[in-house]
Order: C-alpha cells, then sequence, then structure tokens
C-alpha cells in the first residue's frame, strides 16, 4: 500500500479547475478504481462514466497524464510515481461535468454510414480468412479514444467535414464483408472525409483493441477511393493530394 | 402539483437496451410499432458486451446430429426440470433461425472448414453448439443489432434511467424517467411497455456485472404487480478473477474450459473427477462453482482463495486466437501470460435466471401492457442456466416480446398518464437529492452487497437467511432516509445511486424470501440444511408478488406439457443411469 496524489480536472461546460485528492492504493488498483473510491470517500459528486471495468464496453475513456486511455484499463503502478495522476475528460467533445463528455456526435455519424447490405439471395458462405479481415475491426468497443486523439477533430475541429477514425474502421468492416453490396466510396470521399486524414497513425497508437486504425482501415480505403475517382493511380494520388488544404498533404 | 418535465408518446416504450431490448425494439418497430428505446447508459454499452463464449443454437454445423429436441433436453437438465416447458421448446426451435438472421444482418463469426459459422463445446451442452467470434461474441451481438437498431426509425433516450412505471388502474401506460446529464425529468406515455433491463449482480460484493445491473426491471416490474418467478435462483459463474483486488469477480469465460482449459486444486489434483466424472470441466455451472466453493473452503485453495485454470496445455497460438481478450485481461490486469502460467479463478455472481413471469409465446406479463425480455424475465433457464443460452434467448425471446408488445399496443386504447402518480414519482426523486435524509448510498450500497455475499451466496442455510432478511429490513428502513451526498442535479452520481439501491434492496429481499421457501437444493439453490433434491420441490417454482405493500412468497406448479414429456423422460433416465 502507498499513499498516491491524483489530480482530476473538476468542472463543467462554463469552465473549471483540477482538484488534488490523496489516496492508499492497492497492488493491482486501475485509475477508475480510484477515481471511484475518490468519489465514494471525499468526493461523492465527482461525475464519471463507467459500465463494465473489464474493458469491454469503452464507456470510461479519459485522458490520463496527458494520455487518450480507458481507465478501467490503466493500473496505477505504471504510472510515475515522483508525480500526481492527473485525469481529465476527452478534450475533443464537449464537457457535460468532471470526466463525462458529450460523444453524441459519434452516434450521429453512425447513422449516416448505409448498413450493411448483403444480396437478397446471397448464400452464406464466408472463409475464415475473411472473418479474420473483418474481426479486426469488429473488435472496436467504441471508446471514441481514437475520435479524442484525432488532430482533425481535436485541433482543428473539423467534426463537419471528417467523421473520424472510428468511423473509417466500421466503414472498412462493411466495405470488406464479402457478402455486402453497397459501394461507400463516394461517402467516404465526401461527407465522410476520408481525404482530410494525413495518416500520422496516432488514432492506432491509443486503440485499447489495438486495431492498427491506420494502415488496415484507412490505408486501403484510401486506396478504393483513389481507385474509384482518380485513374490510374499515381495521377490520381498526386492529384487528390493537392485538391487538400496544405497542412493535410 | 404540476411538475416541470418533457413528454413522449410511444405506441412500444423499451427500457434497457442490451441484446434483448435492442432485439424487441426492432421487432417492434419493424411491426409498424412507433418505438422508443431508453436506456441508462450509452447505447452499446450495455452489460451483453460481457458475454463472450458465445450464443447457442442447435445449427448442427459442427455436429450434424444436433437438432433442437436435444437442446431443448439439454436446457431443461440444466434447469433441472423446473423450467417453462413452451419457453424452453421455443428457444431450442427458434434459436437457429435468430441467430442466422444475425449473419444477415451483418454480425460476423468464426468459420468451419466449408465456411459456415462455426460451433465451440461449452458446458451442459451435449454437442458443440456455441457459435462465437473469438471470446467477444456479445460484442459482436449488441453491435450488429444497434447498427440495424438505428435504421428503423426507433428513437433512442441514451442516459435516460427510468424510475417508475406508471398505470391506469390495472394496465401500464407510461413511465417516468431522468435525464441523466441535466437532471431533468421525462414522462413517457405507451401503449405497451417492455423491460428488458437486464440482471441484479450489483447486489452482491463479488460479481462479473456492470455498473448498471441493478435489477431495475424485477424491482419496476414488481412495484407495478408483475409476478416474479424462480428468484431464488442466482447463478454463480465458477471462474471469476481472484486476484488482484481491483478486478475481483471480473469474468474469465466459460470458452476457456470449453476449448480445453483444465481445473485443479493447489495440490495440482483435476478435482472435478470428484464432482462430475462424466462432464468433468464442462458440467454446469452450479455443479463446478460449488466445487470451486469446496475446494477452498476445504484448504485446497490458491494463495488467493481460488483455483487454477490452466491452458498451458495448448499451444500459445491457438490460445491467442480463440480467448484472445482472455490472454489481453490477464496479461494488462494480472500480470499473467496464461500461454506460460495457469490463472487463479473462484466464482463470481453472474446472472438472474428468476424474473417477471411472461407468457411464453408473446413476453406478456401478468400486468396488462407490461412485457419482459431477457434476464429480468423467468421460466427459460429454470434452475440454473447453461452458458450460451443467454444470448440465445435474448435473440428468441426479444423478437417475441416485440411483436407481442407491437400487438398489444395495436388494439390497445391511447395511453393515460395519471398526474398524481408523476408528481409522486418527481417528489420521490427530488426528495432523494434535497430531502431530510442523512443515509449515504455508497455505504448502504456496501453494506447490502456485504449481506448477500455473506448470507445468500452459493450455499445458504435457514439461520443466514432469517439473518440476511434482518439486515435488509434494517437497510430498508433506512433507505428511507436517502439521501444524494451533494445537490446538484447534472450527472450526479450519488443521486443515481439512491435510486439503484432502493431497486436492489426490494430484489434482495425477493430473492431472499423464495430462498427461505425453497426448502431443498436445486440447481444454483444449495441449501446446507436441506441438501437434497425434494421430488415435491421439483415439480413446483417459487412465485413472489406484491400485495398492497406486503410481499406475497407462493408455490406454483411448473407448467409442463404432454407433448414434451416423452423427451423430459428420455433425459430423467439417460441421466439416472
Amino acid at each position: 500500500m502507498s499513499v498516491r496524489s491524483f489530480r482530476i480536472w473538476r468542472g463543467d461546460a462554463d469552465g473549471g479547475r483540477h482538484a488534488s485528492y490523496r489516496l492508499q492504493v492497492r497492488p493491482g488498483m486501475v485509475v477508475l478504481d480510484a477515481v471511484l473510491e475518490i468519489q465514494r470517500s471525499t468526493a461523492p459528486d465527482l461525475a464519471v462514466r463507467w459500465n463494465c471495468k473489464a474493458a469491454k464496453c469503452g464507456s470510461c475513456a479519459a485522458e490520463v497524464n496527458g494520455k487518450p486511455r480507458l481507465m478501467c484499463k490503466t493500473p496505477v503502478d505504471a504510472l510515475p510515481s515522483d508525480g500526481p495522476v492527473t485525469v481529465e475528460p476527452m478534450r475533443t467533445f464537449p464537457i457535460i461535468r468532471d470526466l463525462v463528455t458529450d460523444v453524441s456526435w459519434n452516434y450521429e455519424v453512425n447513422k449516416r454510414i448505409p448498413p450493411f447490405t448483403p444480396k437478397p439471395d446471397a448464400e452464406w458462405s464466408i472463409g475464415q480468412e475473411d472473418v479474420d479481415r473483418m474481426a479486426e475491426f469488429r473488435k472496436c468497443i467504441e471508446c471514441f479514444l481514437c475520435q479524442d486523439v484525432c488532430h482533425v477533430l481535436r485541433d482543428h475541429e473539423m467534426k463537419s467535414q471528417y467523421f473520424g477514425p472510428r468511423f473509417m474502421v466500421r466503414m472498412a468492416s462493411l466495405e470488406m464483408h464479402p457478402l455486402d453490396t453497397l459501394d461507400r466510396r463516394e461517402l467516404l470521399a465526401g461527407d465522410g472525409g476520408i481525404g482530410l486524414c494525413n495518416i500520422t497513425k496516432c488514432c492506432g497508437d491509443v486503440c485499447p483493441e489495438h486495431i492498427k486504425i491506420t494502415d488496415n482501415a484507412i490505408i486501403p480505403l484510401k486506396e478504393r477511393v483513389v481507385d474509384r475517382f482518380y485513374d490510374p493511380v499515381p495521377i490520381a494520388a498526386r492529384s487528390f493530394r493537392k485538391r487538400l488544404p496544405l497542412r493535410f498533404r | 402539483m404540476a411538475v416541470a418535465h418533457e413528454r413522449h408518446d410511444y405506441d412500444v416504450l423499451v427500457i434497457g437496451a442490451g441484446g434483448a431490448g435492442l432485439r424487441a425494439a426492432i421487432a417492434a418497430a419493424e411491426q409498424g410499432a412507433r418505438t422508443a428505446l431508453v436506456c441508462k447508459s450509452l447505447l452499446g454499452k450495455a452489460h451483453t458486451v460481457m458475454a463472450e463464449g458465445g450464443v447457442a443454437a442447435a445449427l448442427g454445423n459442427v455436429a450434424p446430429e444436433d437438432r433442437w429436441q436435444v437442446h431443448f433436453q439439454d436446457t431443461m437438465f440444466g434447469g433441472k426440470y423446473l423450467n417453462n416447458w413452451r419457453m424452453a421448446e421455443l428457444h431450442a426451435k427458434e434459436a437457429p433461425d435468430r441467430v442466422r438472421e444475425l449473419e444477415q444482418w451483418g454480425g460476423v463469426f468464426d468459420r468451419t472448414p466449408d465456411r459456415k459459422m462455426s460451433q465451440r463445446a461449452f458446458g451442459g451442452h451435449t454437442y458443440r453448439r456455441l457459435v462465437h467470434i473469438g471470446d467477444r461474441t456479445g460484442l459482436e451481438l449488441i453491435r450488429t443489432l444497434q447498427d440495424k437498431a438505428v435504421h428503423q426509425g426507433i428513437d433512442v433516450f441514451m442516459e435516460c434511467t427510468a424510475t417508475r412505471l406508471l398505470k391506469d388502474g390495472d394496465r401500464v401506460s407510461g413511465a417516468f424517467a431522468y435525464w441523466r446529464a441535466t437532471g431533468e425529468f421525462v414522462v413517457f406515455g405507451a401503449r405497451a411497455i417492455l423491460m428488458a433491463t437486464g440482471g441484479g449482480g450489483k447486489c452482491w460484493r463479488i460479481t462479473s456485472n456492470s455498473w448498471e445491473c441493478t435489477a431495475d426491471g424485477h424491482a419496476l416490474g414488481y412495484d407495478a404487480g408483475a409476478e416474479l418467478v424462480d428468484m431464488e435462483f442466482v447463478q454463480f459463474h465458477p471462474t471469476g478473477m481472484v486476484w488482484p483486488s481491483g478486478v475481483v469477480g471480473l469474468l474469465v469465460t466459460e470458452a476457456v474450459r470449453g476449448e480445453g482449459g483444465i481445473l485443479r486444486n493447489a495440490d495440482e489434483e483435476r478435482f472435478m473427477e470428484r464432482y462430475d466424472r462424466k462432464r468433468m470441466e464442462l458440467s454446469t455451472r452450479d455443479v463446478v462453482s460449488r466445487a470451486i466453493y469446496t475446494e477452498v473452503q476445504e484448504g485446497r485453495g490458491t494463495p488467493h482463495g481460488g483455483v487454477f485454470l490452466d491452458v498451458t496445455h495448448l499451444p500459445a497460438a491457438t490460445v491467442k486466437k480463440k480467448l484472445p481478450s482472455m490472454y489481453e485481461q490477464f496479461m494488462e490486469l494480472a500480470g499473467v501470460d496464461i500461454t506460460k502460467e495457469p490463472m487463479e479463478v473462484g466464482p463470481t455472481c453472474h446472472y438472474f435466471m428468476g424474473g417477471m413471469r411472461v407468457d411464453a409465446e408473446t413476453g406478456a406479463t401478468t400486468v396488462p401492457g407490461l412485457y419482459g425480455a431477457g434476464e429480468c424475465t423467468g421460466g427459460m433457464n429454470g434452475a440454473n442456466r447453461l452458458g450460451g443460452n443467454s444470448l440465445s434467448d435474448l435473440l428468441v425471446f426479444g423478437k417475441r416480446a416485440g411483436e407481442g408488445a407491437a400487438a398489444h399496443a395495436a388494439s390497445a386504447p391511447a395511453p393515460s398518464v395519471d398526474d398524481e402518480q408523476v408528481a409522486s414519482a418527481a417528489e420521490e426523486m427530488t426528495r432523494l437529492l434535497s430531502g431530510p435524509g442523512s443515509e449515504d448510498p455508497y455505504a448502504l450500497h456496501a453494506e447490502l452487497q456485504d449481506t448477500m455475499q455473506t448470507k445468500v451466496g452459493i450455499y445458504r442455510d435457514r439461520e443466514g437467511l432469517v439473518s440476511a432478511l434482518e439486515s435488509l429490513q434494517w437497510l430498508e428502513e433506512r433507505a428511507s432516509r436517502l439521501r444524494a451526498p451533494s445537490g446538484g442535479k447534472a450527472y450526479n452520481p450519488g443521486w443515481h445511486t439512491c435510486r439503484d439501491v432502493r431497486n436492489m434492496l426490494k430484489v434482495s429481499e425477493v430473492v431472499t424470501r423464495a430462498a427461505l421457501l425453497r426448502e431443498e437444493s436445486r440447481g444454483a439453490h444449495s441449501r446446507l440444511d436441506f441438501p437434497q433434491y425434494d421430488d415435491d420441490w421439483g415439480r413446483h417454482n417459487v412465485v413472489v408478488h406484491r400485495d398492497g405493500d406486503g410481499m406475497v412468497v407462493e408455490r406454483r406448479p411448473v407448467a409442463m406439457r404432454d407433448d414434451l414429456l416423452s423427451l423430459v423422460d428420455d433425459r430423467r433416465a439417460a441421466e439416472a443411469r
């Protein structure tokens, strides 16, 4: 048992500040345990969103020591002990209160993606290799940490122009389903805004499910978009980049 | 006095958005009902995401000899013949279609070499029967249903918590709810209400259950007059993590044993040989939980108070492919590489077999206009649920209840909401926020969990149960003075916990009273003072309902069916051999 310091952001849409707490931590304790114990003992009104505490639902996304993480999957022992543990809400989404943000925008985006549409008389014969490819994308627990870290959404606030990494993953799972019949490339290139991603790969780095978002979802989708709209490919790749604002090339 | 609130009217109001609620809402919307889905968490976060091993359906893809009759027999044997026979029959017959339908909606499952859905072995299932994807089948199920539902014109109210059902005479006519983000009140008028709120594992200290599993549907349904059945049967899953302290109770999927995992005690003994030589690790959950509990009690437990679960004899690649989230869970939360070291596991409160008594065909409860599906209903699973049968249960009966509620709504009058009931429901919430009380909801919850854990656990006896009732009455008395420790309305966790604790206290009392009445041991209900099966009890369910402010606990004959009798008799005879 050791005593650790926690700096937790408290406030609402009108502003806030960090509050400091000290807590006896037990072996194996994760950041969410610490936050809930602080809630039970000294700060009963501390708002935090969580469900499973097993890294399966993706509810407890926050920024721990400045890094987007699931609080339930971050052992306190793994964080540097020479300073306090800082816990802040995801910065990309509007604050509701304390560590809770309004992530409803993501649900609106999801509705704009045309659902799985198989051939009416499809024979349901699928190989394991297809399943393995889609399974990576289907692992997504919608914690929205990738949306939080994506600089197009976070720094440039271009939510109206880019669906974000989570929904590139969703589109990839649909586009790579062997029995799906729709072509979502126009949506990807247009409202989806896939061109705005300049493959810095920050999204995959924070994914708690270790989905290789950029390499396995976004880049293959970019290639499909390029194939469709800008053939032959080499010219297309160049002209595609020219259409982007400078900072995204 | 008029209370400020927003008002929405629907044909069908579904409360709860796990697998059952989503499937029910899709079914109701497909029938043309104007449908709303109210859930206390964000959409897609419900406890269904935690289901790991698979969904049971007699597709016969891996074992061609499998058929619905065998799935029915397995379910009845697992439930120790207390199941609602018609529900077990419909479930076994319809699960294959519900699973195929899921695939047609975009669900992705592991395959056989001939490109069909693969199926894995699980406790109590005669054949390899569980359709799965790795060990995250629940997530696949909920995401598939979620992505289907959002294109059905269903209105979704996220982080909106129903606190009371409203009635017009005998029938339900609406629900009172509040928005978590703002604390503002919402009144729903509805021609039919469908409860799909899941279970109540949070009544126990060691549980695999999510934050939201607080038996809300059981409590709201009971208050509205619904009958609850089989409430004494609470499933303790044999394998939860026992270490480190932060993750005690966290589920270790049965798929570990389905893929060949072996249980050993601290003496390196494969102890299941002494409890069920025939099925070994893949015995039913009630048997394996009691076995582990007994090993630990008798001094053969591991240093952290569990037993070993070992997959180190399997190829590391197989473990990582078939059990990826288990590999990750132990690596990240316990620092254990399960391909090299055994896991330490012990029983954890997991599932309510009991719930609102419903009509098998339509999901109708005994209250007109009130329907139910999934874990908040009872009957399907009897005295013990087989692994894999909950995901199939919620698909089969989610669809049926959604259609049942829509059919009822089509001929029901427009909902009439009583202002007095609304005022009373609002007053309750306001008092919990700013009334004169001083009882702390977090402390009360912790005391409730300790009571249930120590006195209404895997093994019970009269003395412990009576003592539990006394503790619960003392807690209920204090609960009348509950108040949130802080007074803001916006996203106030203490306020929310006040309401949850009331539901959990009520349902804990129901469980305890039912457990006291059943003087025998059967399935998940083990009485130290009545350790044997009792044939007469084997033909009766316990039903609990409200009479004024009193709680009525009574015996009812099991609903059997002549046309299924030979199947059941065959199984009984086979097990007796």
